[in-house]
């Protein structure tokens, strides 16, 4: 990556500018690069910072016009709350429900009244008239002193209604794709959020393989995360994302943009010339396949010439939801996902939930003061078999008749007995391939003896990082550790890689790692069997692995893991590596 | 002038749930109810936000009222949210 025009001072270009519009804010942001591409478009903020209007602001006379303004402004508030709890159902439902009452309570209807009478601007008299009962809520504390975020909630989403500022949360029309900028994104943020909406992600926190991370990958939108000012740009302005070098320009020229995405077009014409099964130059069958959240990914992994699935995860079945799926309906979702690749593999990881990702139907783990290290994956399930029996009871009736090669696997294993504990659970059910995923250091270091009790492993990158290096993924402070190619990942990954060949038997990686093109010929060079990533980061592995020999492969490897530092690692690799330049990568 | 005292009795107090449903009776009436704390101010009924300020806890007794056609089987209606466990 070239760093020489990315620091903290400004280009040559720009010294000419007025001291003034450089000390507003810089035309260049630098961040990290976690989804490949170029995105343009306006940029939207999701910050939910409104601010406090003017002490002392009047309206221009007209009284009753100003009434019906701030009654508008509350009735479109109210009914968006009620709108957005009716398709969030469940607790989510009820809080959104109570929120739209407190927009519609009459008593503050009547004091934001009383206040546009005496001739005070509608944005102010709706800040007072909050202003009210959120020191009513205070003082008392407790349950009601908790109730105060959602009466500013409700209060800036209504002065951003008559300010014209964006509303806080993450907008779900606009005429034309837009840059989604924010402090960060959670999941369920993102839940309902429009593919063709977003041109680009940008936000100031977060790391590789942070929520949006991973989310930008898998829509095969670029991204640029852990990009300090960010939330400070002014909404609207025109932003053109580069989300492999991490570089973000304010107000681009027309030059600029066109440049961009001409040479964006020029890659993907060299991705579309790659095509067919994954395999090294030298034909050496590396199966690519797709990691899944549900059926509705399919399109796009067929799409993009997955070979099957590579990790289907089923949590996404059992979360936002007050009561677990009903057999049928889990049987149904697995096997619309068997049906897709009738002559392909088909992994399907088991529900992976824990105090992160909690489920309502089941009783909270407790409190954990890291969830990261709790009772989740395997732990969870542990506790509740009964959840896992019908999991797998479903899993098996889906099987039947399926001609897909189904495989299952379970999450978060660490030890060689869960790993005969969950096999044996699956025979049991009647399912005859089962396997586990390694991301626990525990299991890559005993892989021997774990590919024992099991069929085959897949590889979890994001999670074997971030427990090999003591580095929590949610934690942008310690991003710089969350990376995959520190050569203490790629020994783990080696060791589990070898113990799964030794015993004749498959060690695939389905983590984030296996989206990166040069991670990827080094997996492969490492013995990794199979490679399972987001559809999009499909072509860009297929075309470098049809660029390099296994041979190439092995000594990239090599080399990579003789460096010290993962900076290192990436340039040792690179340089046995001679196809990639052509890629552009 | 109808008038009923009742002792509220879920564990959350009038607040959550429990005091949505009081204000979404209370706000379908055509008349003004009240909602007190025993001794206290009264404060519109129809209103999450008076009602939810009150802090009414588990236990404590409030005074709610209502003048008009229909408020002695509206009072019924909210002593029984209120007095429901």
């Amino acid at each position: 990556m070239d760093r020489r025009d990315t620091g903290s001072g400004p280009a040559p270009d720009e010294i000419t500018e007025s001291p003034e519009a450089q000390e507003l804010i810089p035309r260049l942001l630098t961040g990290t690069g976690v989804s490949p591409g170029a995105g343009y478009g306006p940029a939207r903020l999701v910050v939910g910072d409104v601010p406090e209007p003017a002490a002392g602001s009047r309206h221009d006379g007209d009284a009753p016009a100003e009434r019906d303004r701030a009654e508008r402004a509350l009735d479109e508030v109210a009914a968006d709350l009620e709108e957005r709890g009716a398709r969030a159902g469940g607790d989510a439902e009820d809080v959104l429900v109570a929120q739209a009452m407190m927009a519609r309570d009459p008593e503050l209807a009547a004091s934001v009244g009383l206040l546009i009478d005496q001739g005070v601007a509608a944005p102010r008299a709706i800040f007072e008239a909050f202003g009210k009962y959120r020191d009513l809520l205070a003082a008392a504390g407790g349950y009601l002193g908790e109730r105060v975020a959602d009466l500013d909630d409700i209060r800036d989403r209504v002065i951003a209604v008559l300010t014209g500022l964006p509303i806080p949360g993450i907008p779900l029309d606009a005429a034309e794709p837009y840059v989604l900028v924010a402090r960060d994104l959670a999941p369920a943020d993102t839940a309902l959020l429009p593919k063709d909406l977003v041109a680009a992600f940008v936000t100031e926190q977060g790391g590789p393989t942070s929520h949006t991370a991973i989310l930008a990958r898998s829509m095969g939108v670029p991204a640029v995360v852990g990009c300090a000012g960010a939330t400070a740009v002014e909404p609207g302005t025109p932003v053109l994302v580069d989300g492999a070098t991490g570089r973000v320009r304010l107000s681009p020229s027309e030059d600029e943009v066109a440049d961009a995405l001409r040479a964006e077009e020029a890659r993907r014409a060299v991705l579309s010339a790659a095509a067919g099964p994954g395999a090294t130059a030298d034909g050496h069958a590396v199966p690519l396949l797709a990691n899944i959240g549900g059926p509705r990914d399919l399109e796009a992994a067929l799409a993009a010439g997955a070979e099957g699935v590579g990790l289907y995860r089923t949590e996404f079945l059992f979360l936002d939801r007050d009561t677990a799926p009903t057999p049928e309906e889990q049987e149904e979702a697995y096997r619309a996902v068997f049906e897709a690749f009738p002559h392909g593999r088909v992994v399907v990881r088991t529900l992976d939930a824990g105090a992160d990702k909690p489920l309502p139907f089941l009783p909270p783990p407790g409190e954990e003061p890291n969830p990261a290290l709790g009772e989740r994956g395997i732990r969870m399930f542990r506790r509740h078999p009964d959840i896992m029996t019908a999991q797998l009871g479903a899993l098996a009736r889906a099987v039947t008749g399926a001609t897909a090669n189904v495989e299952i696997m379970a999450p978060m294993v660490a030890t060689a007995q869960e790993a005969a504990w969950f096999a044996e659970a699956c025979r049991t059910a009647g399912l005859d391939s089962a396997g586990i995923m390694i991301e626990v250091p525990s299991a890559a270091i005993r892989a021997a003896d774990l590919i024992e009790v099991v069929d085959f492993f897949s590889i979890g990158t994001n999670d074997l990082t971030q427990y090999a290096l003591a580095a929590d993924r949610q934690v942008s402070g310690v991003a710089g550790l969350q990376d995959p190619w520190h050569p203490a990942v790629l020994d783990l990954i080696r060791t589990a890689a070898s113990a799964a060949s030794a015993a004749g038997k498959g060690c695939g990686v389905c983590g984030e790692a296996a989206a990166d093109p040069v991670l990827a010929c080094v997996l492969v060079g490492m013995g990794v069997s199979s490679l399972s990533m987001a559809a999009p980061a499909l072509p860009w592995v297929r075309a470098a692995l049809a660029a390099h020999t296994l041979e190439q492969c092995r000594t990239a490897a090599a080399a990579a893991r003789s460096s010290v530092t993962p900076g290192d690692a990436v340039e040792a690799a690179r340089a046995e590596l001679p196809g990639l330049h052509q890629l552009g990568l | 002038m109808a008038e009923r005292k009742v002792s509220v009795e879920a564990e959350v107090g009038l607040h959550a749930r429990p005091a949505a449903t009081f204000v979404q009776t209370a706000a379908k009436a055509p008349f003004d109810v009240s909602i007190a704390k025993a001794g206290g101010r009264p404060v519109s009924a129809k209103s999450i936000l008076s009602v939810l300020a009150l802090d009414v806890r588990q236990g404590e007794a409030i005074v709610i009222s209502a003048d008009g056609e229909g408020a002695e089987e509206l009072l019924d209606r909210l002593a029984e949210i209120a007095s429901t466990v």
